[in-house]
């Protein structure tokens, strides 16, 4: 397979951009058709959530596949899909604070250190503010090496998403969906550890 | 030639518009008293979903609140028997049989009873009462239902002295409940109340809703209300109904004891350990709204909170 090249894979970025509003136009669809079901809060915090996860796993996909391929230009549409991930749980945090602690701060205090799976999710998302705010090329500059290290959090943060999921969903017992997105996210840190994949890219 | 044949309308025999209100009011509020007037047959044998019921409008039980839309209390539903999702009961239900259908009363009874729908819904005269919904997952809706208390039906079985406790029983059918096949929960479902709860004229005894049968969704074709407790107490498609002297463990309490106790009354102060019950989505209450407040015991205290005097409501949640 020809390599290809970084301008080639700049050209589709709007292709990528695309995907990453589809969970959005999405939404604008099933509103404007009736498609939110009674409760549209619900729907869309819990949505906003599952989304926020596929796109940071899509995320950390792109390394193994660009490897598989032997594909390194690939990474050049890693950190749009990252952010995308970012907007999405911007997104379910947002509705959890208006929807579900009606925007006030004292409500949304005690939600967190009343209970451990809000506490998770909010660790997780400090951690992909962080990497968002430092996705751009200064900041990776200006980090050096400590830039990679930094990023690497990504696979804490993934781990913590699937881990309030779970937490979510255990109550009801109705876990296999969450087991869907762990075996997903362990199969890619396994893939990262897989001698082959690990040399440098050709 | 039309016109030469057609006679004016005299003015007195244009019905004056306060009879027409009042007639519309009538068929508004008990469209099925109508249809048993104009002599339907066929209420006697079947209760087909939907069907109009004979009923009078409660004037103790309703509210000021406005009933949440039939669209929205007919599409979100919890009945796991048909998936977890809230839309898979109206969407999966369409093969589960309603008729023919009997409900079976036994244990601590005197007179145990085996019912079928027609003798249930003569049992005691139909009302609509408009009563609050609130599920233990925060959010609730107003629901006009039609049914009478439990305690008419109980009383026909003259409950022993010894009984404390009464179990309530649901359908399982496997061939048409495609959410038996996970095993979220140990079927058939499960609840139960302390018999003075049984008792209470707000228990309710549903058949319909919205002036008609329950939709299979809504616990076809006959179900539980209990107002001041979370919705999970409400059985749906009651099968058997047993009276007994020990405390039973709910399908609930088996799965999740910590989550959910044997009493779930509505308590704002008692929160469910993943979320707060101090407020409540209102479902139709718009997209921006935000929660409004828990009221105790549903808002249903001032009948209820004497039921629970002495008791510590955050042990016995």
């Amino acid at each position: 397979m020809k390599t290809w090249k970084a301008a080639q894979l700049d050209r589709l970025k709007p292709l990528v951009f695309l995907v990453g509003l589809f969970p959005l136009g999405r939404w604008v669809w099933l509103g404007f058709n009736n498609g939110l079901s009674a409760n549209p809060a619900e729907f869309l915090t819990r949505s906003s959530g599952t989304w926020a996860l596929v796109l940071l796993l899509v995320t950390l996909a792109l390394s193994p596949v660009r490897r598989l391929l032997a594909q390194p230009a690939l990474v050049r549409w890693r950190r749009m899909l990252g952010l995308f991930s970012f907007f999405y749980v911007a997104l379910h945090t947002l509705a959890w604070a208006w929807w579900d602690r009606s925007g006030n701060w004292l409500s949304m205090w005690q939600d967190i250190v009343q209970r451990p799976l809000i506490a998770i999710g909010l660790i997780a998302t400090v951690i992909l503010l962080l990497l968002t705010l430092t996705s751009t090329h200064g900041w990776q500059k200006r980090l050096g090496r400590g830039w990679g290290r930094l990023h690497q959090t990504v696979f804490l943060a993934a781990a913590l998403s699937v881990l309030h999921f779970y937490l979510i969903r255990i109550g009801k017992n109705d876990v296999v969906e969450v087991y869907v997105y762990g075996l997903v996210l362990v199969g890619l840190l396994i893939l990262r550890r897989w001698p082959v994949l690990n040399q440098p890219a050709k | 030639m039309f016109k030469s044949r057609s006679q004016p309308i005299q003015s007195s025999e244009i019905t004056d518009e306060s009879v027409w209100r009042a007639r519309r009011r009538l068929f508004l509020q008990a469209p099925g008293a109508l249809a048993l007037a104009a002599g339907l047959p066929g209420l006697a044998q079947a209760v087909p979903v939907g069907q109009a019921l004979s009923f009078n409008p409660s004037q103790r039980w309703k509210l000021d609140e406005t009933p949440t839309s039939e669209a929205d209390v007919t599409t979100y539903n919890n009945f796991y028997e048909f998936g977890t999702g809230k839309e898979d009961p109206s969407r999966q239900s369409g093969q589960f049989k309603t008729e023919p259908w009997t409900v079976q009363v036994d244990g601590l009874v005197h007179k145990p009873l085996t019912l079928d729908m027609d003798q249930i819904l003569k049992l005691a005269p139909l009302e609509e009462r408009i009563y609050r919904l609130r599920c233990v997952e925060a959010w609730s809706m107003v629901v006009p239902w039609v049914g009478y208390s439990l305690s008419a039906l109980l009383k026909q079985a003259s409950p022993m002295g010894s009984a404390r406790f009464v179990r309530f029983e649901t359908a399982a059918e496997p061939e048409t409940m495609p959410g038996l096949r996970s095993r979220i929960l140990d079927w058939p479902y499960v609840e139960a109340l302390r018999l003075d709860e049984a008792m209470h004229p707000l228990t309710l005894l549903a058949t319909g809703l919205y002036g008609k049968s329950l939709p299979v969704q809504n616990g076809a074709p006959v179900r539980l209300i209990v107002p001041w407790k979370y919705g999970f107490k409400s059985a749906k498609s009651l099968v058997r109904i047993t009276l007994t002297d020990t405390m039973p463990e709910s399908s609930w309490m088996k799965v999740a004891p910590h989550e959910y106790g044997f009493y779930a009354n509505v308590n704002p102060d008692v929160p469910h350990p993943r979320w707060s019950q101090a407020t409540e989505r209102v479902i139709g209450s718009g997209f921006f709204a935000t929660k409004k407040a828990t009221l105790p015991f549903n808002g249903y205290a001032e009948d209820v909170a004497s039921l629970y005097a002495n008791m510590d409501l955050r042990r016995y949640y």
